[in-house]
């Protein structure tokens, strides 16, 4: 161990680093601009909760680190908090004493109230005080043991999100009386949560969540005991009730959450291709939204009643076309780099994704793909007379679509083929020396990965209703990659959970709009440090993350099961 | 003509020769070593065999079969499989896995019928779970199938290469330094092991060996490079005795060069 001199230099450096982190989202306005989105009336505001939770990380770090007993790393705790503190009050009196704004336009009176609990540079002290008792309760989070640290942890993430949510939540409660009003009157008063509301919310989550823990075992030991039948059984009740609530939520979310859960499942689309071709396949992948671009244009030009349509199809027929053009398209894609490898593969990838979006926008080839006024007048869909006019109805095409994407990119996987994906991954010249013809699995890899975000540009066209070409930028191909590394590389749940955070998190809270390229940066940052395998890694991946001892023999465990069927 | 024959074979890369009008003619079901100091060509031979370089000049044959002009998969696929001198396993996949991506030559699946889960591809699967299964115990690794294979300790990766490699049904096997790394038990194991290849399944083993107890203790024929060229061959007493042989790897009289080369 280093002398202790030097250990606690390191716990104040290290709350300093949190300090300026603080210092670094004020400055930006994030602080000031979550404020708008009071998490519980008269309490906290989301913008506070920011600062609250970057001292609750100093505390947090100091006290895991090195050694000591209880009283040393509360003590870590407090040092690293108060130094955290320190740099907002730091910030506070450069503040008062010069006009800050003429460089951070952000440094505003607001500002400066919320962090100095409206004292101004009077409020010194109290900030740095603040900093360490919120050091302390991060230090006493790591020494409660996990049965107390887990309901505890339950409760407050369930009180902060539903009150981030509660707009959202105060919308599907609606209604004059039954159980969903009652829910509502329990919990909200009309203009959010109030405190009576989050204590409830808190103590009913952390019981719950006590017992649960508590129960666990003998829950898991009765359903063990069950015959097998009733097992699966049971297996299956769970999954359909996952499935009814899920196909309910359009309906109970409204327009809005609708429109975002639309989003989610087409990135989840886009995300399941690339995935194939990253996560699987190993082949990186920057261009990836031109086969969105290609799936899109298909159907609109093959759908639509306005000047560009060709053909004045319905969308059903025009979506297995839109397939095999983007199935197609991956195959040529790939042709011409075939023998291009990492950080060059990335660059041609990277151009790729701009010819399309160029060839769409010219002038030259205007008179068929409409250049920059796009391709209008797209119809909906509909069956029979029922048209899926819009998000509420469109989300079931996509969450239809995305379920049987899903299934066969499972299915490709436990293939020969996804295999053969995994091996080239690993290492490209031992998996010729398998025998495995790469010029043909990596054009699948391009094709069937081009076709799923295909699907997906289908689904965009007819639920916009007209198509541009400026819909096809870049930053749809970086967000793709970015939501399948915080998913998980090569993980089928993975790309969902990814989605629902990158996608449609910052689309529920609006304020995140601006900062919304910040957060990613800093998502994937903190992936790669804290859990580089992803939010839901590939179950191999999990088993060795886990620690478990893999199933004993070869006869168990999901190898197995494939064996089987 | 053996089962594998190289003619005047000769690889350079630029001004570097390193392998020299090399004539090579391996026996089947023979076990043959090539030996000779580092640099020697022994790998490049290895390379060029199995199409991972193409020599600048000279032939190969398999089977009869030229292989010169053949991409690393089709060569796999006429029956010669290989180990490498540093692990080459896939890192991130099961020990199953790796050994199912052995068999993907002789695999008939084809993507449509993987999405359908057609009854062929599921017998076809069926009877490659149980052939990986039955691979992993034949090289002592029962119950290690759902470990990832970076997790294994070294001496069992170096065994799950062979079953890799055995699982492509090679008629040829090229073994590269097989007991690298190995302390003497370990490599009288895998000495025995690799006679069992050739006794029970009828494999013709290619081995590059610095181990000169292994080499002297299970090859027929030993083949002897040195800057790219071959400079004796014979049965181990043979090349044992060979004046040219003490002389690569001692050094002449004159000076101390050769080893390290």
């Amino acid at each position: 161990m280093r002398s202790d001199r030097g250990s606690w230099g390191r716990v104040i450096s290290g709350g300093l680093i949190f300090g300026a982190a603080a210092v670094f989202v004020s400055l930006v306005g994030m602080v000031e601009a979550l404020g708008v989105r009071v998490i519980v009336i008269g309490v906290i505001d989301f913008g506070r909760l920011l600062l609250l939770l970057i001292g609750l990380g100093a505390g947090y770090q100091a006290a895991r680190r090195g050694g000591g007993g209880v009283v040393i790393a509360l003590l870590r705790g407090l040092l690293a908090g108060a130094a955290t503190g320190a740099g907002l009050a730091a910030l506070l009196v450069l503040g008062s004493e010069v006009n800050l704004r003429g460089m951070f336009i952000n440094a505003s009176p607001a500002l400066f109230e919320i962090i100095s609990f409206g004292r101004g540079a009077a409020g010194v002290p109290l900030v740095v005080a603040a900093g360490a008792v919120v050091g302390v309760l991060g230090a006493a989070a790591t020494l409660l043991p996990g049965t107390v640290r887990g309901p505890l942890g339950a409760g407050v993430t369930a009180t902060i999100v539903i009150g981030l949510f509660q707009e959202l939540l105060q919308i599907i409660l609606q209604g004059e009386e039954g159980v969903r009003a009652a829910i509502r009157q329990l919990i909200f008063v009309p203009e959010g949560l109030p405190p009576r509301g989050a204590l409830e919310v808190f103590v009913v989550v952390l019981v719950a969540s006590a017992l649960w823990r508590s129960r666990r075992p003998v829950v898991r030991g009765w359903i063990s005991k069950r015959p097998p039948r009733t097992q699966r059984l049971l297996r299956l009740l769970g999954l359909l009730l996952a499935v009814a609530v899920v196909l309910v939520l359009p309906a109970a979310g409204g327009l809005f959450v609708s429109q975002v859960l639309v989003l989610v499942g087409l990135y989840t689309l886009m995300g399941l291709g690339l995935n194939l071709e990253v996560g699987f396949a190993g082949l990186l992948d920057l261009g990836f939204v031109a086969f969105f671009a290609i799936g899109a244009y298909t159907v609109g030009l093959l759908t639509s009643t306005g000047q560009y349509g060709v053909a004045h199809w319905s969308f059903w027929a025009a979506v297995p076309v839109a397939l095999v053009v983007s199935l197609i398209a991956g195959f040529l894609f790939g042709l011409p780099i075939l023998r291009i490898r990492g950080d060059y593969l990335a660059i041609a990838t990277l151009g790729f994704g701009e010819i399309i979006r160029l060839l769409a926008l010219s002038d030259a080839l205007r008179p068929w793909f409409g250049g920059s006024q796009g391709i209008l007048a797209v119809p909906k869909p509909n069956i029979g007379g029922f048209e899926f006019s819009g998000p509420m109805q469109i989300f079931y095409i996509t969450l239809v679509s995305s379920a049987f994407i899903a299934f066969v990119a499972a299915r490709l996987r436990d293939s020969r083929l996804g295999r053969a994906w995994m091996a080239m991954r690993e290492d490209e010249d031992v998996a010729e020396a398998m025998g495995i013809n790469l010029i043909n699995v990596k054009l699948l890899a391009y094709g069937i990965g081009g076709a799923f975000a295909g699907m997906g540009g289908a689904i965009f066209a007819a639920l916009l209703g007209s198509i541009f070409p400026h819909s096809f930028n870049l930053l749809i191909s970086i967000n793709v990659l970015a939501l399948i590394i915080v998913g998980g590389m090569g993980s089928l749940p993975g790309v969902v959970v990814g989605s629902l955070f990158l996608v449609g998190l910052p689309e529920l809270l609006r304020e995140f709009s601006d900062f919304r390229f910040l957060v990613y940066g800093a998502a994937l940052i903190i992936m790669m440090q804290v859990k580089p395998a992803g939010l839901w890694p590939a179950a191999a991946v999990r088993r060795e993350l886990l620690k478990e001892e893999p199933v004993g023999a070869v006869t168990e465990g999901p190898v197995a099961e494939r064996a089987e069927a | 003509m053996g089962i594998l024959a190289s003619q005047q074979l000769t690889k350079r890369f630029g001004g570097l020769i390193a392998l020299s009008e090399l004539d090579l003619d391996v026996a089947e079901r023979s076990i043959h070593s090539i030996i000779g100091p580092n640099g020697a060509g022994k790998t490049t031979y290895f390379n060029c065999v199995t199409g991972f370089y193409r020599a600048e000049e000279g032939r190969t044959f398999f089977n009869g079969q030229p292989i010169d002009t053949l991409t690393p998969d089709k060569i796999t696929q006429l029956g010669i499989a290989r180990t490498y001198q540093n692990i080459r396993l896939f890192a991130n996949m099961t020990c199953l896995e790796n050994i199912l991506v052995g068999m993907h030559p002789h695999l008939k699946s084809s993507w449509m019928g993987a999405i359908l889960r057609t009854p062929a591809t599921r017998q076809d699967e069926a009877q490659a779970h149980e052939e990986a299964i039955r691979l992993l115990q034949f090289v002592g690794q029962r119950g290690k199938g759902d470990y990832l294979a970076r997790n294994l300790p070294y001496g069992e990766q170096r065994r799950l290469e062979v079953a890799r490699a055995l699982a492509s049904r090679p008629k040829l096997l090229l073994l590269d330094e097989p007991t690298a790394g190995m302390n003497p038990r370990e490599s009288m194991d895998t000495m025995a092991f690799i006679r069992r290849l050739r006794d029970e399944l009828g494999i013709t083993i290619l081995l590059i060996e610095h181990n000169m107890r292994v080499v002297m203790g299970i090859s027929e024929i030993i083949t002897v490079l040195d800057f790219g060229q071959k400079i004796a061959e014979g049965t181990p007493d043979q090349v044992r005795n060979d004046p040219r042989v003490i002389e690569a790897y001692l050094g002449t009289r004159r000076g101390v060069a050769g080893v390290g080369a």
